[in-house]
């Protein structure tokens, strides 16, 4: 398969960008998107030009460092992968291809399609855990916890933090993000001693950082690799308002 | 130099109790004085750092992604093993201990594996406490399975994601320190030297990724915890930034390395489809409770798997091991399965594959079942292959997957340079030839969590440490020769890219150091592998430039670290003129094909000391068994 590539281009954080083009050749429809991203590269390099920076590591999905704006989706067309499991059958033959970085005033551009994204940390800094000292835990099954509650905060438990919701947001709101954490810990009784704390300082870092506000468009839930739900959504706005109280 | 394990005396229960009381203490306000630095935040990383600053030390961390929680722990599967003796089906800290020991085919240190057994259960605890959401029964109890090579249910796990979720608990602890202002995390930074002065590591010189500046960081004591090398193959299941600079960097100041040529090779990787692959997917093998391994009894036979009988296909673990079936340990299932395929009985395209079918538990579970158990697994295969699991049998082959092998460490997980600590896969210590199932994380936690907070503070108690600056002449000298190795790698100008002599390394390695070795293919290795690096320092082509984000030079000085690396392991794999766990040697083997071990000449840990370019001292450990004698391994 052949494709034309339209690739954002940037030099660091201050330089302006742009789209530049490429041509991907002889891509197998089984390579993924990153490998087709490899082979442009690898042509780039062989002429001593500057490759196409982008974030990726485990390439199976799960460490959430990949993540690619694909023809106006993040993380490309197909429901629930990541940009390193998009494989190329998915795209037609000839097609015109854009990539772009994920646009958010949080997350700005290090270099073309590679951005900031520790606003993610700091709003997990701000109280998204539990606070137990090493050495300082009772026994395991003294906490017994039902199953459908385990599965439930595991449900939300499985976000990657790769930013995908925050890109498909129209304002740039993370609270798809900030509610995964937020409803795992208000779910397990583990979380509860801290809960309204939590929920305040996580959602002041987050507005100090700069994402936006959510307008319940539901394009995360659409965006998020990992499926995560918005009722997670409606559980963090509950745990707001009850830690008003 | 004597190597010395400093293993304590006294039975081998009280070993670790004893020597824990043992340890001199750093007074509680004089912790603060003390400065750590810990490179590398997977699990091992991540539960260290998080774990000294707990205890007052000033915590220095490095990684070279943006944030600790993208670290390769991050993609195991499977689970964590603990002898909680939650099924009462006979667990006990001894029994895990046994299996260990037996699983890495005596060649592990009694003592070390003991105390992983031993804390285990406290690493339990410590995630739940955290809020990791493991796996439950109906009641409301901890719910544990069986898994590669045990026979006692004593995984914990969360769903298919468990490295993530120890992880994420981990990443909060570090968080939660971060935010208290005890642990300073810099992220996008690459270690690329150890800075050794008087004898002890006190710090590192690091290459931040974003903008190429050189830094350097200055401590008290320095802690590698950058995981595995098994990226030396090219192609396997680690991360593609997962690298061996770090350890490689320490080893060429004078840290000793352990059983270089213990790799593991996992039997349940999806198969190789294009030529152009730029790695391997692992699904966890806690797939083999379930499917049922198998090939056709003809060979090449081509027919659609679905349409070939029963009595025409040949379940060759389960005939083989009647007792452990397909859960036969990795090493065990990995080699069996290139023996089948290189016999010609493989399936797929390539030849280079054989089934893994749920047919059988779909019939009797119902397909609700498998999907709740390893739904993510089955979309993971269905999105690489584009088939679906469900109606066809999954095609698996074996890859590279875990170092066993790593810096040699003793008792108190020091290396041979005062001050240098090495946890987690990146040191050689628990494992043996071959690490059993849903112990990596175990492991990883064990070392960050409960074993270095309390090691550490004796070194930094009883040490003298000279008030040292960054300005420090090695750290002069040091920043002085990378920034020369990044200048050459740039100036070289070739033809060929990183990835393409990198490539031409790992199917040397594949080839002549991979599932089955022998003394001819070492040796034909050692010729090839200076031919490689020489072409790569000769051609290589590396563009962009050092002063900002280059992801083709980060490639490139990890390769070439990796070209002198692969040397000393086929080195190793040379000299050890026998066959245990993930080392198989084809000239020993028994009649049936087993590893033949021979405990009179090997059973040492070999540790090789870097003699400059090209050469290499052994040092011996010789491993003293006294409570697991050593017999020949049978999982029939």
């Amino acid at each position: 398969m052949n494709f034309t590539l339209k690739v954002w281009r940037q030099k660091d954080r201050e330089s302006r960008g742009g789209f530049v083009s490429y041509t991907a050749k002889d891509i197998s429809p089984d390579m993924s998107f990153l490998e087709m991203l490899d082979a442009v590269n690898q042509e780039l390099a062989r002429k001593g030009e500057d490759i196409i920076a982008f974030d990726h590591d485990c390439r199976e999905g799960i460490c959430g460092s990949c993540g690619l704006y694909i023809n106006g989706r993040a993380h490309g067309n197909q429901s629930g992968v990541t940009t390193c499991e998009l494989r190329m059958r998915h795209f037609k033959d000839g097609q015109e291809i854009v990539v772009e970085p994920w646009r958010a005033k949080a997350f700005p551009v290090i270099k073309d399609l590679v951005v900031d994204r520790t606003a993610f940390d700091r709003i997990i800094q701000a109280g998204g855990y539990v606070s137990v000292d090493t050495g300082s835990a009772p026994e395991a099954s003294t906490i017994p916890i039902p199953k459908e509650i385990a599965e439930e905060a595991m449900d939300a438990a499985v976000c990657i933090g790769c930013g995908a919701c925050v890109a498909a947001c129209k304002n740039s709101s993370a609270m798809l993000f900030l509610s995964a954490k937020i409803s795992q810990l208000a779910l397990l009784p583990q979380g509860h001693p801290e809960r309204k704390i939590r929920v305040r300082n996580m959602i002041n870092q987050m507005d100090k950082e700069g994402f936006g506000h959510c307008s319940n468009t539901y394009a995360c839930e659409v965006e998020c690799p990992k499926k995560i739900s918005v009722t997670h959504i409606a559980r963090l706005n509950r745990e707001f308002i009850r830690a008003q109280f | 130099m004597v190597l010395n394990s400093k293993i304590p005396e006294g039975p081998i229960q009280q070993k670790w109790d004893n020597h824990r009381f043992n340890l001199k203490l750093v007074n509680a306000t004089n912790k603060r004085k003390y400065t750590i630095i810990v490179v590398g935040t997977g699990l091992a990383g991540a539960s260290a750092a998080a774990s000294l600053a707990e205890l007052g030390y000033n915590v220095i961390t490095l990684s070279y992604h943006e944030s600790p929680r993208r670290a390769h722990s991050i993609a195991a599967q499977g689970g964590i093993n603990a002898p909680k003796n939650y099924k009462n089906d006979g667990d006990s800290i001894w029994r895990l201990f046994y299996d260990t020991v037996k699983g890495g085919d005596y060649r592990a240190r009694e003592a070390n594996v003991y105390r992983l057994a031993q804390v285990s259960g406290n690493i339990i605890d410590q995630c739940v406490a955290q809020g990791v959401p493991f796996a439950r029964e109906y009641g409301g109890m901890l719910d544990n399975r069986s898994f590669g090579g045990a026979q006692v249910s004593r995984t914990f796990y969360a769903r298919g994601q468990t490295g993530q979720q120890l992880l994420l608990g981990a990443y909060g602890a570090l968080s939660r320190q971060t935010h208290l202002g005890r642990v300073k995390f810099y992220g996008r930074r690459e270690m690329l030297d150890l800075v050794v002065i008087d004898g002890q590591a006190r710090g590192v010189i690091a290459r931040n990724l974003e903008n190429g500046q050189i830094e350097r960081f200055v401590g008290n004591a320095v802690i590698l915890a950058t995981g595995g090398y098994g990226n030396v193959f090219y192609l396997a299941t680690m991360a593609k930034y997962s690298n061996a600079t770090a350890v490689w960097k320490a080893h060429k100041k004078g840290a000793f390395f352990g059983n270089p040529c213990f790799t593991q090779i996992h039997p349940t990787c999806i198969p190789l489809s294009s030529g152009y692959q730029s790695k391997l997917t692992l699904m966890s093998e806690s797939l083999r409770n379930d499917g049922r391994i198998w090939v056709p009894k003809k060979a090449g036979d081509k027919r659609n798997p679905r349409e070939i009988p029963e009595e025409e296909r040949d379940y060759y673990l389960e005939r083989l091991y009647p007792s452990y079936g397909n859960l036969a340990p990795r090493d065990i299932a990995s080699r069996r399965a290139k023996e089948m395929c290189d016999k010609g009985f493989g399936v797929g395209a390539t030849g280079l594959a054989v089934y893994l079918d749920f047919a059988d538990t779909i019939k009797r579970n119902g397909k609700a079942w498998v999907e709740e158990k390893y739904g993510n697994l089955f979309d993971m295969y269905h999105e690489i292959t584009n088939e679906n699991g469900y109606e066809t049998p999954m095609r698996i082959y074996p890859a590279v997957h875990y170092t066993m092998g790593g810096l040699w460490v003793d008792y108190n997980l020091m290396s041979t340079i005062p001050g240098l600590y090495v946890i987690g896969e990146a040191n050689f210590s628990d494992h043996g030839a071959n690490r059993l199932g849903a112990s990596a994380l175990m492991q990883g936690l064990a070392d960050g969590y409960f074993v270095i907070p309390y090691t550490i503070g004796d070194y930094l108690a009883t040490t003298k440490f000279a008030a040292i600056k960054t300005d420090h002449p090695e750290f002069e000298k040091s920043e002085k020769e990378t920034k020369e190795m990044l200048k050459r790698l740039v100036s070289i100008k070739g033809k060929e890219p990183v990835d393409i002599i990198h490539k031409q390394l790992g199917n040397v390695m594949w080839e002549y150091c991979g599932m089955a070795r022998n003394e001819s293919g070492l040796k034909k290795a050692l010729d090839l592998i200076p031919q490689v690096r020489e072409e790569f320092w000769r051609n290589v082509i590396v563009p962009g430039s050092l002063d900002g984000f280059n992801q083709e030079l980060e490639k490139a000085y990890r390769v070439a670290d990796y070209l002198e690396l692969a040397e000393l392991m086929v080195i190793d794999s040379l000299h050890r003129e026998e066959s245990c766990g993930g080392h198989f040697r084809e000239e020993y083997q028994t009649e049936d094909g087993e590893a033949k071990r021979n405990d009179e000449k090997f059973a040492y840990v070999a540790a090789w000391e870097y003699k400059g370019e090209k050469k290499w001292e052994l040092h011996k450990e010789p491993l003293i068994f006294e409570y697991v004698k050593p017999a020949t391994r049978s999982y029939k």
